[in-house]
């Protein structure tokens, strides 16, 4: 009787509810779980649930000769492919000791930051839409499309490139490509910047939105592994390309930018800057791209010019045992991180000696920064949630590989 | 600090805990006692010169169907301070916990919910440790080297 009495009297505005967002959920990003406990509209306690995405590419890189891996690396973040596709073979060339000619290290570090203009032009794009600024998710895919055509011209492929090889690049980049770029690089700079700087970092909405949502400290995103943009914004000056530098870019002149403030606004204008960036060092890249071939001198793990192994019987022989079975690589174990436009991405790879990996792992940036998320919604609101999952711009194939 | 100085330091502060070592490719390995690994994790966070703040993943190796210890859990530890990195091993059978770095970095969560769900080594203390990528009743450990490619069930 007693307990009857007790559950009328309290009201239901004090109870706590849980709801499901997700895994079909427009805001996130793919295929994400999100239960909220909410208190009201507040968020008291958050959980992720991931592995919708999941597809064993680590366990299928161990039945793959290695530059067979290359094609399942550009399927993990596929918005950032042509860097997981350096994190990928850098890591094979460290094991092999390769040394890269320089003009196709300078070829790899121009396509790498396009690709991290476009994935961040995507993510200003859903970013935008998500919190209400529809007309940006045009002029974003826009940016895209152009960068897509620039690497589907270089390889045929657009979102899969599949385009670096271990010790080099499939094949040289085609005439006129460079003009292309630069023409690139002068309508992004005048046109898409200026549109994305009026159209959002000028918006009394999108500003009222973000501005003290999502705070978190330098320490707690330390302590949580956050890194790139996410990092950044909470006024950590760590980047990869700069710490430890690969493909050569100690030799650019390029600034890291952070802000203090550790908010959705902070990463927004951290990943905006950074688009200017990459943009002065693709323009540096183009500048200096040297002449000179674009294939390490190793005949057993680079496969010979066609046209030498059609003429020429070491090509051949070469060619037929790379093709067959593959390269043997040392056997040990290697960890090579790169900044890929989410932040720290690490191949983790053990050899056993064989043309096989022995063991491929994938350290994603996506992954631990989502890990994140249940410390950064806690106390907003529902509305805040989709706002949120937009600034630390996960990628579900980058998490679930 | 270079990965010499590391080992030394290291070495003179836990001498016994420690199995063995490797420097391979400008990368230091270290491979400690399963019972040492939090205490050993907490004085590289801690250690001035080290501060190995941050995590960059934990994941397994399964070394083979008949090898004992069968499995190695490796943990990838940066410094951004100091710019550095270091490669720690534990040896492990499946029926040994090895005891949970959550406490050290938070980051570890995710990281040893996911080599649990590969490789069935489990986690002494993890505070939610269930399957994180596979659903969670699914039998057996997909990057087990006896898992077959396609899995169980065709």
């Amino acid at each position: 009787m007693s307990e009857v009495l007790t559950e009328v009297k309290k009201s239901p505005l004090d109870s706590e509810i849980v709801l499901n967002m997700g895994p079909q959920h427009p805001s996130t990003h793919g295929v994400l779980r999100v239960l909220l406990k909410l208190d009201g509209e507040r968020i008291v306690h958050a959980e992720c649930e991931i592995g919708y995405l999941h597809t064993g590419m680590e366990k299928l890189a161990e039945y793959k000769k290695y530059n067979h891996v290359i094609t399942i690396t550009d399927r993990m973040d596929y918005l950032n492919s042509t860097g997981n596709n350096l994190g990928f073979v850098l890591a094979v060339e460290k094991m092999l000791q390769l040394d890269i000619p320089p003009r196709a290290q300078v070829i790899r570090v121009m396509l790498t930051e396009l690709q991290r203009i476009a994935s961040h032009s995507v993510w200003i794009a859903t970013h935008g839409l998500e919190i209400g600024a529809m007309t940006l998710f045009f002029y974003g895919f826009r940016v895209r499309e152009a960068v897509l055509q620039l690497i589907e011209a270089v390889c045929g492929g657009r979102m899969m490139p599949s385009y670096f090889r271990v010790g080099g690049l499939a094949r040289d980049i085609p005439d006129g490509w460079t003009q292309r770029v630069r023409d690139f690089c002068d309508d992004f700079e005048t046109q898409a910047l200026v549109e994305f700087n009026t159209l959002l970092t000028e918006n009394p909405i999108f500003r009222k939105r973000t501005e003290g949502i999502g705070i978190i400290s330098a320490e707690d995103a330390i302590q949580w592994g956050m890194s790139g943009p996410c990092l950044r914004g909470s006024g950590v000056a760590h980047d990869i390309r700069r710490a430890h530098p690969y493909s050569g870019y100690e030799t650019y002149d390029f600034d890291i930018p952070t802000r203090p403030e550790g908010d959705v606004w902070a990463r927004y204008l951290v990943r905006v800057e950074e688009m200017r960036q990459s943009l002065r060092i693709v323009r540096q890249a183009v500048d200096k791209l040297p002449s000179g071939p674009v294939k390490a001198d190793a005949p057993r793990v680079v496969l010979p010019d066609r046209h030498k192994m059609k003429t020429q019987m070491d090509a051949l022989i070469y060619h037929f045992l790379i093709v067959s079975d593959g390269f043997p690589v040392p056997a040990g174990e290697v960890y090579q991180p790169i900044e890929s436009a989410r932040g720290e991405l690490g191949f983790y790879i053990v050899s056993d000696g064989g043309p096989k990996p022995y063991r491929m792992h994938v350290r994603t940036p996506s992954f631990a920064n989502l890990q994140a998320l249940p410390k950064l919604v806690e106390g907003h609101l529902i509305a805040d949630v989709v706002a949120i999952i937009g600034s630390i711009d996960i990628v579900l194939g980058d998490i679930d590989r | 600090m270079d990965n010499q100085q590391q080992l030394e330091i290291l070495r003179n502060r836990f001498g016994p805990e420690i199995v063995e070592w490797k420097e391979q490719w400008g990368e230091l390995t270290v491979v400690v006692k399963r019972e040492a690994i939090v205490r050993i994790c907490e004085f590289l966070r801690d250690e001035p010169g080290l501060e190995y703040n941050f995590l960059s993943s934990v994941t397994g190796v399964d070394l083979g169907v008949d090898a004992n210890p069968r499995f190695e859990v490796v943990y990838h530890l940066y410094s951004i301070p100091q710019r550095h990195r270091i490669r720690l091993k534990v040896r492990v059978n499946e029926d040994q916990p090895v005891p949970t770095v959550t406490g050290v970095w938070k980051a570890a969560d995710w990281y040893e919910r996911e080599t649990y769900d590969f490789f069935g080594v489990t986690f002494d203390g993890h505070p939610n440790l269930r399957r994180i990528m596979m659903p969670d009743e699914y039998e057996g450990h997909p990057l087990r080297k006896d898992f077959p490619l396609r899995g169980y069930r065709r």
